[in-house]
């Protein structure tokens, strides 16, 4: 019994000393912290994706409660509205950022894009680069074994098995460009986030030259230049036969879109334009078999 | 017999496929496409152009930097193009594409088959020799052979070796070499012993070629070559390799890069490139051909062919008879380090000491399966390295913790894929993991100059 309460008075005892020294310590050593850190970090996502170029959310709300100028900065996540608040809460300017949706820019689905070898290595893309241009005979195409979505931390991304090819998920994606890092091939583009996420771009990326292409894949670009001459925004631009569309100056007027010969420019979640009667029907009856596929 | 000191693995040689294959001269090709890197370092520039005639030996890349390696046409003709064409790993890279008319060879060159033993040059014309000539390391790895006997200041070479060792299952090229062209070595390794002033070499060849360390020595002892021995190794992959080769010869342990062979006094060249220095600087022939096995279980026929660069991977192949039926593996090399080839319509180049095909079963990899911590991966690590380790941190994208354990010391052998009994792609990762770790020191070393 003697023994329980010695225990009992001992530790208590020890306890309370110890609780005072660090009181003290506390109070003498104590961090000062603006209180502000903390209310930013709630508001932020919390899903410490790294898409604002900092290891984690505290770290980007560090920096934003820090810097004076926080034009540089930007959540893809949050978004424009919620850096706008946090802007307010703060007492400084947000940067005015339109939302952006990760695009993956290859069309070569398995069959357009004929297999020429079979892999039977590691699984996985960045391997694959490491070895050789992949199992198609286009050296810029998806790859298909989805680096990208292991890295998508918010599921945007699927792989479909059927045509080989990743596809993005408008909605999911919040536009932390981490699939952009792990395209060893460089597919993915961050673009203007229209509304009804509507779509207008070149799922290409093959810099060879057309006839090079042509016997690749069936859906590249081949740099005709045919969707360059037909804009009315100079929002197409052909480098190493290759088209671009701007997507800051593009419109989504879709009249490049029919001009197209191999159906390398896509468009989402839009109709088409209606074709014009001038059109030679030779064409017409082309793209029309293709549709119907 | 010596060896080298930790790891290895002993694979099944298959040189029986190739090793009794004379070496037959090759037709000259009808077209050539000769890419503008062949070499470690920066690509050349092409400085002919579209309809030019060219002669055989002729200068057309010339060496942009160091680091950098000419190159010169293998045939006499027209140049048709020069443009992006696929390499073996269907890449698109710069080529000159050259039509044969006839075999006319640029002034100078002794064509002629005798012996021209005496050397009378100064070490730095010797090297100037060889820098014109174009030679790279013709084991496989490329790297300009000026650079390597060009010794930096305050070091000093004292031993020579050739690396005889062809350690690569089923390659036989640098084992004809040896067996029809040894005198022409041994005077080529006399002349790099004079060019880097050094009184001994060594020649290293495995003892599954003692018919080779037989005839090497017998030549030095008829013709009186002074310094050079042959040391016959056990037979252990990869023993070719260049750190682990010293280590087998002189005991000296190489210490991990940036160290080179060169901080033990040492400087490894392969037997093939030491007949190339001999014909650049007694014959002034620049590198244009090289000796190269076909070889595989499946082929109609098994070659040695002394070829032309340039030449396509598909003309060599319909000679032994074509690739045979179903799903094969090309490979430009051996089996342990070739890397597979996607078109054949590529061109032979200065690297390529063999072109193996491997069949069916032999070419399918196992079903991976889960690490069950044998650590078998370890102990044959000829580098010393932990690969199970290095393999997940490159999967867990983990560079730092990689460059900690040391990832680029990795010399790519594959000895860790070959051994695991869980069939894990051990290497496929490391390779990743050794690339972006090398690229982040890179840019370091680049911060840190600004």
């Amino acid at each position: 019994m003697n023994t329980l309460v010695l225990t009992v008075l001992t530790l208590g005892v020890l306890g309370i000393l110890l609780a005072v020294i660090l009181y003290f310590v506390a109070q003498r050593f104590k961090v000062e912290e603006d209180p502000r850190i903390d209310d930013v970090e709630k508001m932020l996502p919390g899903a410490n994706c790294g898409g604002c170029g900092f290891a984690g959310c505290r770290a980007m709300s560090e920096a934003l409660v820090n810097r004076d100028n926080i034009a540089s900065l930007f959540c893809p996540v949050a978004g424009g509205d919620t850096m706008k608040t946090i802007a307010n809460l703060l007492g400084k300017v947000a940067p005015d950022k339109e939302p952006m949706v990760a695009t993956m820019r290859c069309g070569g689905t398995c069959d357009k894009r004929p297999k020429v070898n079979h892999y039977d290595g590691a699984l996985n893309c960045a391997v694959v680069n490491t070895f050789y241009v992949g199992e198609s005979a286009c050296a810029f195409g998806c790859i298909g074994y989805g680096d990208c979505v292991d890295a998508c931390k918010f599921g945007a991304l699927k792989l479909n098995k059927e045509t080989g090819l990743v596809e993005v998920d408008a909605d999911k994606c919040t536009a932390c460009g981490a699939c952009v890092k792990a395209c060893p091939k460089g597919l993915f583009e961050l673009r203007k986030k229209w509304p009804k996420n509507r779509a207008i771009y070149v799922a290409c990326r093959s810099k060879n030259r057309g006839a090079v292409v042509m016997k690749a894949c069936k859906a590249g670009c081949i740099g005709c230049g045919k969707c360059a001459k037909v804009c009315a925004f100079g929002a197409i631009t052909i480098e190493s036969d290759l088209a671009y569309i701007d997507h800051e100056k593009c419109k989504l007027c879709r009249k490049c879109v029919n001009e197209c010969p191999t159906g390398a420019i896509k468009i989402e979640n839009m109709e088409r334009l209606p074709k014009e009667p001038k059109v030679a029907p030779a064409v017409k009856s082309e793209t029309k078999a293709e549709e119907n596929k | 017999m010596k060896t080298f000191p930790i790891g290895g693995i002993h694979p099944n040689d298959n040189k029986e496929w190739s090793k009794d294959c004379a070496i037959e001269v090759l037709e000259l090709p009808a077209e050539v496409r000769i890419p503008m890197i062949q070499h470690i370092g920066a690509p050349s520039t092409p400085i002919v152009s579209k309809g030019d005639k060219v002669l055989a030996g002729q200068l057309i890349g010339q060496a942009v930097g160091f680091v950098s390696a000419n190159i010169h046409s293998p045939i006499s003709g027209t140049v048709t193009a020069i443009d992006a064409l696929p390499n073996g790993q269907g890449q698109r890279r710069m080529m000159v594409v050259i039509k044969r008319e006839g075999d006319d060879w640029v002034e100078g060159v002794d064509l002629s088959p005798e012996l021209k033993r005496e050397c009378t040059l100064e070490p730095a014309e010797i090297i100037e020799k060889i820098k014109n000539a174009g030679i790279v390391g013709l084991g496989g790895a490329q790297f300009p052979t000026h650079v390597k006997l060009t010794i930096p200041e305050g070091q000093k070479a004292e031993v020579l070796i050739i690396n005889g060792v062809e350690c690569e299952p089923y390659l036989t090229s640098d084992y004809r070499n040896m067996i029809e062209r040894g005198e022409m070595l041994l005077t080529g390794v006399e002349i790099t012993m004079r060019a880097l002033g050094v009184e001994r070499a060594i020649i290293g060849v495995e003892n599954n070629k003692p018919d080779a360390i037989e005839h090497l020595r017998n030549i030095i002892r008829r013709d009186n070559y002074r310094g050079i021995v042959v040391e016959p190794l056990k037979l252990r992959y990869p023993q070719g390799g260049e750190k682990q080769l010293i280590a087998a010869v002189t005991g000296r342990q190489v210490a991990p890069p940036p160290a080179l062979p060169i901080s033990e006094g040492a400087v490894v060249c392969n037997v093939s490139s030491a007949i190339a220095i001999y014909e650049a600087v007694q014959k002034n022939k620049p590198l244009v051909e090289r000796v190269v096995t076909v070889t595989g279980k499946s082929l109609k026929s098994t070659h040695n062919y002394l070829a032309r660069f340039g030449t396509s991977l598909n003309t060599l192949l319909d000679l032994a008879g074509g690739l045979p039926e179903g799903d094969v593996k090309i490979l430009n090399g051996g089996p342990m380090m070739g890397r597979a080839i996607v078109d054949v319509t590529a061109p032979l180049i200065k690297g390529c000491s063999g072109i193996t095909i491997i069949s069916g079963d032999e070419a399918a990899r196992g079903k991976e399966m889960a690490c069950i911590k044998c650590a078998k991966c370890v102990s044959v690590c000829p580098m010393g390295l932990e690969p199970y380790l290095l393999s997940k941190l490159a999967r867990l994208q983990k560079w730092d913790m990689a460059e900690e354990h040391n990832t680029v010391d990795c010399i790519e052998c594959g000895c860790c894929s070959y051994t695991c009994p869980s069939n894990l792609p051990l290497l496929d990762y490391i390779r990743i993991g050794k690339q972006t770790v090398m690229t982040n020191i890179r840019a370091r070393a680049l911060a840190d100059k600004k």
